[in-house]
């Protein structure tokens, strides 16, 4: 079931015109002190994929992501969104264009509700982000749309708890929520499931897997029957450099990805 | 309502009621209009400190730096007294968008030191000009009139002063709880969270600091106003410091600690040598009746005694302790 499901994205995606991607990086590279943590990335994400970024601890995964969405100024290449390049852009215009990242460990306002963790993204859409005058009844206009958001992720029924109360799994659930309502067309997100249990790790796929819908994901992920499942295409990074880039069957079978993960064992593929 | 917002609310109108009542208790209005004036700063100063995590060491700037121009528009200039403080509010929001821009995009000890820095130059500048008096000070400020009304005597003095306090504490309380209050609420817990989500977050921080910076402005403004004249210690790196101390004794990031921490430090100071006559007469030391010559000592040991009982300031330790899950904002 789980498989056709994922052929169904796939020919989606791919059915609707593999034009010009999305996203795309040239000769990306960041130099940190003169190592170079990324080095001569050529990255293409096309439009409605779901794309994997893969690689053993320090390949440069999430350097990448920083360097993409301008976190951290590329030492060398060009960055392209939409064919304009946003090379020289200020992290939070890249995120207006409709590019939010998320982070590696779980990022929320802890001491803040669920339902304002999610109110702070519509106040921006909504214009109601500096009226340092209003009172704060002036947002419970947003509370409708937050909750629905919330809904989304199933969590509509802790919205006045505090973000800190959650446990782990509802924490990335939360983010989601709060991504999501920045209504991005791109989500750029950096280990969705680490540190998840096995059940949450199923909650978080097949979550990504509905707001994928009509919305194009680049994800770092290690836990390889997610990539299977989800992804359309792969891109394996080794030691700051693009190794090998396909579709999942065509990568998990290349022999130099195989002797990459070999080499670092701990790592292993978790199929 | 619940429990925590009852209590807070009577606190409220109880310190309210004693602020009306205490030039008729007993109580030198020009001491209670120093103390007013002194929370007022500290508010401000909390405002920027309690809500975005950046510790200015340059808010004496703002705050002597009105008063200076706030003296010099009503000595020099005959300007009426509500334009001058007008003025004065003026020149600190420059002086702090100055020293904003500089400094908001710096963290922790970076930021201070860039506010340090510029409220250095403020000071040497005070010193070397010609209208603030230098060593000697602005003297002879006039009080003058405030809609036909005399602001000679203390006790209307003191309730004009009330007034401005009251309302400046009223807004800052809802600077804090609005739609920007939230924003930046969001920027302290997680800056790049809030950066990805499409905030340019300097601005917001800038923002709080110019508001900071206002009220900054009208404290220093008003006090040199009720005290008729201004001196280089209002620009002296030692009123920042004594600023953070207000604060941080009386709890960072709550509405009533600034107050709070500005009575204790304010009365301490003034009544040093009655309090150490008063040990010298029950221990029989003498050693106390010198207490008055070593304030800032006292303060010392003070702010240590507070951090070492209350390391979130009185007021934040009591909302820790008895307030419920939302304590930090109370
Ligand atoms: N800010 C930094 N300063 C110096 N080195 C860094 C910095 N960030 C990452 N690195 C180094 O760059 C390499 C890639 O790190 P990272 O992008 O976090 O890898 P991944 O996400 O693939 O595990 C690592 O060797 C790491 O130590
Ligand atoms: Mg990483």
């Amino acid at each position: 079931m789980i498989a056709s499901q994922k052929s169904s994205h796939t020919k989606a995606s791919h059915g609707s015109g593999a034009g010009a991607p999305i996203l795309r990086a040239h000769k990306l590279g960041k130099k940190f002190s003169g190592f170079a943590a990324v080095e001569g990335v050529d990255l293409g994400v096309a439009e409605g994929s779901i794309h994997a970024l893969v690689g053993p601890n320090g390949a440069g995964k999430t350097t990448c992501f920083n360097l993409l969405s301008k976190f951290l100024e590329p030492s060398a290449g060009d960055i392209f969104f939409r064919e304009r390049n946003i090379t020289r852009m200020r992290p939070a215009d890249v995120a207006r264009l409709g590019m939010v990242r998320s982070f590696q460990i779980s990022a929320t306002f802890p001491q803040m509700t669920l339902l304002e963790n999610v109110r702070v993204v519509l106040q921006r859409a909504a214009g109601l982000a500096h009226q340092f005058w209003m009172p704060a009844r002036a947002l419970t206009r947003l509370d409708q749309e937050a909750l629905r958001f919330l809904d989304m992720v199933g969590l509509s029924g802790q919205a006045g708890q505090l973000a800190s109360s959650l446990p782990y799994g509802h924490k990335r659930a939360l983010e989601l929520a709060t991504t999501l309502a920045m209504d991005p067309q791109l989500l750029l997100l950096d280990e969705p499931t680490q540190g998840l249990g096995h059940e949450d790790v199923e909650q978080v796929t097949e979550l990504i897997r509905r707001v994928a819908q009509g919305r194009t994901v680049l994800m770092v992920e290690h836990n390889m029957s997610v990539i299977s499942k989800i992804c359309d295409r792969v891109t394996v990074m080794q030691r700051g450099q693009v190794l090998a880039e396909g579709s999942y069957d065509e990568v998990s079978r290349n022999p130099e990805v195989i002797t990459a993960y070999m080499g670092d064992a701990e790592e292993g593929i978790h199929a | 309502m619940s429990w925590r917002s009852k209590a807070q609310l009577s606190t409220m109108w109880l310190i309210l009621l004693l602020a009306v009542a205490a030039p008729w208790l007993g109580m030198y209005p020009v001491l209670g209009m120093r103390i007013m004036s002194f929370a007022l700063f500290a508010c401000a100063f909390n405002l920027m400190a309690g809500y975005t995590g950046l510790i200015s060491f340059g808010h004496a700037a703002l705050f002597g730096g009105a008063g200076y121009v706030t003296g010099l528009a009503l000595t020099s200039w005959g300007w009426p007294t509500p334009a001058g403080i007008m003025f004065g509010v003026f020149v600190a929001l420059v002086i702090g968008l100055a020293m904003g821009v500089l400094a908001v995009r710096r963290y922790g000890i970076y930021f201070s030191m860039v506010t340090l820095a510029l409220a250095q130059i403020v000071y040497f500048y005070c010193l070397q000009a010609d209208f603030t008096g230098g060593e000697d000070g602005l003297q002879g400020i006039p009080r003058g009139t405030l809609f036909g009304l005399s602001l000679q005597s203390d006790r209307v003095m003191y309730y004009v002063m009330l007034v401005v306090f009251v309302a400046s504490w009223w807004f800052i309380r809802r600077i804090v709880r609005s739609p920007f209050g939230q924003i930046l609420q969001a920027v302290r817990e997680n800056e790049p969270r809030a950066i990805s989500l499409g905030y340019r977050v300097n601005r917001y921080k800038l923002g709080m600091f110019l508001l900071s910076a206002g009220f900054a402005g009208l404290a220093g403004a008003m006090k040199a106003v009720i005290m008729g004249f201004e001196t280089l210690t209002d620009v002296h790196w030692s009123t920042s410091g004594m600023v953070i101390l207000l604060t941080l004794v009386g709890g960072l990031g709550t509405d009533l600690g600034p107050i709070l921490g500005a009575v204790i430090i304010t009365v301490l100071e003034e009544k040093m040598g009655a309090i150490g006559h008063f040990l010298e007469h029950i221990t029989g030391v003498h050693w106390f009746a010198s207490l008055n010559d070593n304030v800032s000592m006292i303060n010392g040991a003070i702010f240590v005694l507070c951090v070492l009982l209350f390391r979130r300031g009185i007021v934040g330790t009591f909302n820790a302790r008895w307030g419920g899950a939302r304590a930090a904002s109370g």
